[in-house]
């Protein structure tokens, strides 16, 4: 470890006021100058003319390198606070940026919606003031909540929503395990684990695509083209098109559901692939002496382990889940009975252009990951932080 | 002992058919697009891409007229010793020889064919999906005197360039902020920590479709609209929630010793996140990485909005969904579309791969 | 370590001073232009002065003292305006639209900048919210349209066009499904006719079927089709999100020919319920036959899972036809195998009349265009759009036909076209495609789902047609 900087100031503190002068003087110029650069490169980037290759060479040195300029410049500034302040203050140092900028991209939109959600189709009058369009007549309250509770095509989409969560998410977590388990100790893992992942890289249109590939139907008597009506046609079954057998609704909602699993298999490996090289040797070694077979070794040493990660992952894949809307928006469009939360809110936000509808709809999706924020905050380590 | 190695090359093989198993079954769709990309449209919609395998089936070898026949379709018909009604011999009925006569067409408009099975397989492949789809489409203007004009299409080179512009500094920048504040809410005391936390892993479900239109008017107040710039910020917003949750995961589960033993010594929190988080939580921001760059270089709506408006600045999704055509009706292209824009972030996966290593913490742990 | 990062801060350092180097020369860029521009203008004062500025010769007409007009004498040069599109810029439809506005651009000097996607919906939908709306839309329904003109975006026509010169360039019809609450909002470019269906040329010749030209006869040769052993129609009606969008032509197309048109025009304004006896009339009338298995290849329950785009297939099976009708727009011909040809492969005829009462009515939808924007250059390509030199693209390249009543036959350069061009002229009367023109939640949603759900047979007639008129906007 280097000396840090507090013992190398201590040392010359004690130079007197034209020190004391050149110190203020530093701490007011250098953050001044990075600000600065900068802008500088905020300017160039917006505005240059120049070819594009210089321009994404810039962006990457301002944006790692300038970055890191402006924490170390800050973090030095507070460094060279009194204690107290210092411990305050540097926290803010690290968050801040982060907190800044999801306020400005996502939180301060999300408190906007809400309140165009209190709005009929129309949203609030764009030339009142703040109260004069509480008082207009586009305010509507609760309506649009009421209604997302008590329309048809919304009930509908909250049960397949549920059934994405209970069959999806659990699936992709339990296959993304397990892949990642049996990879580690195979002897062909970066093959495993490139195939495994593949779907992932292919991007939902190139999905949808592969699975249309698969579903796809022919009328009975004619050669099909489809994989599984092939393989159900050749066993003496009828073929049929899968997502859109109404018949069996809600049940068709499964073979979406495959294709998701599919593809997020891949991003819980992935997860779980990091987390699992984390565990020491040594303690899967200390386990094998003590004779446990690889299932207890599984169960009791590596599960513990990479317990954080696991809830990690469930949350973020079960958020994805409730977000999901691309394959089904392709595949189906959400009819036979397909809809789910999000394409709703595209129909009713983009579609039907009705805005106050469409943001009670984002805020419902808001309140039901609810439950999942309360089992994170759970977890959240109260342990003592530096 | 040498059970124990038995047992162990036992497990490892049982270890490597499961794998082995789970692969197939998860590639076999892929498989299929890749196979058809390589065969022409026609083909693609009247067989299954499996034709490519040895398979049997029936071909023609010679051909009989009804009529001259004198055959009426109407009733029984007695062909070559085989007697039945038209629609039996529609699907096809075999003789003892082996052989099938099967009736092609309608009663007024038909013909016999006697076929026998034979092994075949399908092999007429060519290049064609992928040179359109790297080349362009061409397209042709026929002029009212009669000239035909010839529009070519223009290669992905730009697009893909593009692209990548769009995707680097979008994976690049969020890492670095992400990692600051991972960091801070995994290992620094500070009021409203908890409920920052909430507000990420809440901010996690929004669609970002309700921010589209508030973040395109600020951009538009800021001259910002339609550069670079706003995509590269505008993908930072997005991926940050993800990314700090990701990376708090990791960060919080450091054993505590380490980070312990360095503010012991002195160490500032800037210095411990630099010289020992950082280094640690390589596996995890290599995770993060590939995920953000395959989320951009995928995505298609952001980059519309903020990006969209010049046809210069056109990226390989925009590509991608112009190849379908106007209505869709060149959906085989995006067989080899498909594999073409799935190349790069396949790359990106492989060159992170290297540091998902085993063993990061394990000499920390003693010093 | 702080070495290393005194390092990193010089090199900012010289980074921003090669930066701000760089940044300044576009600056002064400006400078050399704005100098050079003033003495242009003396120059054209001048010449003002002496005599007209030289005009570009063109072969299209555009209106006496219009913005177009003025845009040939080159006075708008350099300007850029936006349109926006539900096609991409780079597929069939956008090279079109590239190729109908070079003369535009050539003569004007106006750059026009194609912005449109395929996620058209939304991105047009955030433009206009967040007040960067494109100067020109093209929109592909008149319904959707329908939705900003009630908030007001939209710039009416008769702020920028003369009541004279749209009465010339279009049939009053066309003025007509561009009008929203007595206000003419856009002008109508170009569309493709329905009423049509096709067959497998060469093997209905050769099986000496007749082309039918009524109603009975249309269902006596479905009857010899199944009495010689083969279904006669092809028809599909998936299409993802749009699924059932086939079933509403259909719909459409009886509704004229089983009622009169002012019928037709109330049940598209809303005052006409779906739950009506016209409009179930209508909808039985193809029911009838779609629900007979032996009339449809592949039996009913084909119907809601075939691609539309995948149905006429069969027509042209290497062996013999499958079936023998598909009744489709003619954007259809791009979805034939490939080498198909035009009058040899494959032809059309006009899909027959039922009620000689209603006459010969035929069934279009098209594109008409729309401006959000008011400024002189972008009046100029408005202006272009009402001739039918505008649509070039689509008479060269197939897949459309001009709006305009003073397009020639000679514009054509595809035979195809032509043809269909002459079957609209001969028809008695046409409308637009009626779940296009009614307004979105309809006709981009409702009335596709409920069809569907009537074709699957997981609803019946009355339930399906009472929700679509539950969901009409209030």
């Amino acid at each position: 470890m280097n000396l840090p900087s507090n013992e190398v100031r201590r040392q010359t503190s004690s130079g007197g006021i034209l020190n004391k002068i050149g110190h203020v003087f530093l701490a007011v110029v250098i953050p001044l100058v990075s600000f600065f650069i900068l802008y500088l490169g905020f300017l160039f980037l917006r505005d240059s003319k120049a070819s594009r290759e210089i321009i994404v060479l810039v962006a990457i040195i301002w944006g790692v390198g300038g970055v890191g300029l402006l924490y170390w410049v800050f973090n030095w500034l507070v460094e060279k606070l009194p204690d107290p302040w210092k411990g305050r203050l540097l926290p803010f140092v690290f968050v801040g940026p982060a907190v800044a900028i999801l306020s400005w991209y996502l939180a301060v939109p999300t408190l906007r919606t809400f309140y165009i959600s209190l709005f009929d189709r129309n949203g609030p009058p764009a030339d009142l003031n703040f109260i004069q369009q509480l008082l207009s007549g586009s305010f509507v309250g609760p309506a649009n909540y009421i209604a997302v509770f008590t329309e048809d095509l919304m009930l509908q989409a909250f049960r397949n929503n549920l059934m994405w969560i209970v069959f999806g998410s659990t699936f992709s977590v339990i296959f993304g395990l397990l892949i990642a388990v049996l990879a580690d100790r195979s002897s062909f893992e970066k093959l495993a684990k490139s195939l495994i992942f593949l779907p992932m890289a292919i991007s939902f249109v190139g999905a949808s695509i592969i699975w249309n590939f698969i579903y796809e139907y022919r009328p009975a008597g004619e050669t099909q083209i489809g994989l599984l009506n092939s393989i159900i046609t050749s066993m003496g079954g009828a073929p049929q098109a899968w997502p859109q057998w109404v018949a069996v609704a809600p049940w068709n909602n499964l073979f979406l559901i495959v294709i998701v699993v599919w593809l997020q298999a891949g991003f819980a490996m992935v997860l779980f692939s990091a987390a699992l090289k984390g565990i020491p040797e040594e303690m899967l070694e200390a386990g094998r002496i003590d004779g446990a077979n690889e299932f207890q070794i599984f169960f009791r040493i590596m599960l513990p382990s990479i317990q954080g990660t696991l809830i990690s992952v469930w949350t973020t894949i079960v958020i994805f889940t409730l977000k999901i809307f691309d394959v089904v928006w392709v595949m189906t469009g959400g009819q036979f009975g397909t809809h789910v939360i999000a394409t709703q809110f595209y129909r009713q936000t983009f579609t039907n252009r009705n805005s106050g509808f469409g943001s009670a709809i984002a805020i419902i999706l808001l309140v039901a990951v609810i439950p999942v924020m309360f089992y994170n905050l759970k977890q959240f380590r109260e342990q003592e932080a530096f | 002992m040498r059970g124990q190695k038995q047992r162990k090359q036992f497990g490892k093989f049982l270890v490597n058919l499961t794998l082995l198993f789970i692969i197939i079954i998860w590639t076999v769709p892929t498989l299929g697009i890749f196979v058809s990309s390589f065969r022409n449209r026609t083909k693609i919609d009247t067989t299954g891409w499996w034709a490519v395998l040895p398979h049997r089936e029936w071909q023609a070898v010679s051909e009989l007229d009804p009529k001259s026949l004198g055959l009426d379709p109407d009733g029984i018909m007695e062909i070559e010793g085989i007697s039945g009604t038209f629609d039996e011999f529609r699907a096809g009925v075999e003789t003892p020889d082996g052989k099938r006569l099967t009736w092609l067409g309608n009663k007024r408009l038909g013909r016999i064919e006697v076929q026998e099975q034979v092994w075949a397989v399908d092999w007429d492949f060519s290049l064609d999906n992928y040179r359109q789809v790297l080349g362009g489409q061409d397209f042709e203007f026929k002029r009212p005197d009669g000239t035909v004009e010839v529009v070519p299409g223009d290669n992905m080179i730009n697009a893909f360039l593009n692209s990548l512009a769009v995707a680097i500094p979008s994976t690049v920048i969020p890492i670095l902020i992400a990692a600051f504040a991972a960091y801070a809410f995994a290992w620094m005391k500070f009021p409203g920590r908890r409920t920052l936390f909430i507000m990420v892993v809440a901010l996690l479900v929004v669609p970002l479709q309700i921010a589209l239109v508030p973040i395109l008017r600020d951009y538009k107040a800021l001259n910002l609209n339609g550069t670079f710039l706003a995509i590269w910020l505008a993908h930072t917003g997005f991926g940050l929630a993800l990314a700090t949750y990701l990376l708090y995961n990791y960060i919080s589960q450091l054993p505590r010793d380490i980070l312990e033993s360095a503010f012991i010594d002195g160490a500032s929190h800037f210095t411990v996140f630099t010289q020992l988080v950082m280094p640690l939580s390589l596996p995890a921001l290599a995770s993060f990485a590939i995920f953000q760059f395959l989320w951009v270089w995928n995505d298609y709506l952001v980059a519309l909005i903020f990006l969209g408006g010049n046809p210069e600045f056109e990226l390989v999704t925009q590509r991608m969904a112009a190849i379908v055509g106007a209505r869709g009706q060149d959906w085989h292209l995006l067989t080899a579309g498909a594999f073409v824009s799935m190349l790069l972030p396949l790359i990106v996966f492989f060159s992170l791969q290297r540091f998902f290593v085993r063993g990061l913490l394990a000499g920390s742990v003693k010093g | 370590m702080k070495k290393v990062l005194w390092q990193v801060l010089a090199l900012m350092l010289v980074a921003s001073m090669v930066l701000a180097a760089c940044g300044t020369p576009a600056a002064t860029e400006e400078a050399p232009v704005a100098t050079e521009e003033a003495p242009a203008a003396t120059e054209e004062a001048a010449a003002a002065t002496e005599e007209a500025p030289a005009m570009a010769e063109v072969d299209f007409a555009y209106p006496a003292g219009g913005a177009l007009e003025e845009a040939l004498k080159g006075t708008y040069a350099g300007t850029t305006v936006t349109v926006d599109g539900a096609f991409e810029g780079n597929d069939p439809d956008g090279v079109k639209l590239a190729e109908s506005v070079k003369a535009f651009e050539e003569a004007t000097g106006i750059t026009v900048n194609y912005i449109g996607n395929k996620e058209f919906e939304a991105t047009i939908s955030v433009r206009v919210d967040a007040g960067d709306a494109p100067d020109i839309v093209d929109f592909p329904q008149p319904g959707k349209a329908a939705q900003f003109v009630a908030s007001g975006n939209i710039v009416p026509v008769s702020e920028y066009l003369s009541d004279e010169w749209l009465t010339q360039q279009y049939n009053q019809s066309w003025r007509d499904m561009v009008t929203f609450d007595g206000s003419e909002m856009g002008v109508f470019h170009r569309f493709n006719g329905k009423s049509l269906v096709w067959y497998p040329k060469k093997a209905w010749d050769a099986a000496g079927y007749p082309i039918p030209q009524t109603w009975e006869e249309l269902i006596a040769l479905n009857d010899q089709i199944v009495a010689d052993g083969d279904t006669p129609w092809c028809i599909g009606i998936e299409s993802g999100a749009a699924t059932g969008w086939a079933a509403t032509d259909w719909t459409e197309e009886m509704m004229l020919r089983t009622t009169s048109l002012e019928n037709y025009d109330a049940w598209v304004a809303g005052d006409l319920a779906f739950d009506s006896p016209e409009v179930k009339k209508a909808v039985e009338s193809w029911s009838a036959m779609w629900f007979n298995d032996a009339y449809v290849y592949g039996g009913r329950s084909s119907i809601v899972t075939t691609f539309f785009g995948d149905s006429p297939t069969p027509m042209f099976d290497a062996e013999s036809p499958k079936c023998w009708m598909h009744k489709q727009g003619n954007f259809i011909t791009g979805f034939f195998p490939e080498g198909t040809v035009a009058g040899e492969d494959y032809g059309f005829f006009y899909f027959p009349p039922v009620d000689p009462a209603y006459g010969k009515p035929f069934l279009v939808a098209g594109d008409s265009m729309y401006m959000f924007n008011d400024r002189p250059e972008v009046r100029a390509l408005m202006e272009y759009f009402t001739v039918p030199q505008s649509a070039s693209g689509w008479l060269q390249g197939g897949g459309a036909l001009a709006a305009h009543q003073t397009a020639t036959p000679d514009m054509y350069g595809v035979e195809l076209e032509k043809g269909i061009a002459e079957l609209v002229a001969n028809a008695t009367s046409f409308r637009f495609d009626a779940s296009d023109l009614m307004p979105g939640e309809v006709g981009a949603g409702s009335f596709w789902e409920h069809i569907s759900s009537y074709v699957a047979g997981s609803e019946d007639l009355d339930t399906a047609m009472q929700a679509i008129d539950a969901s009409w906007p209030q």
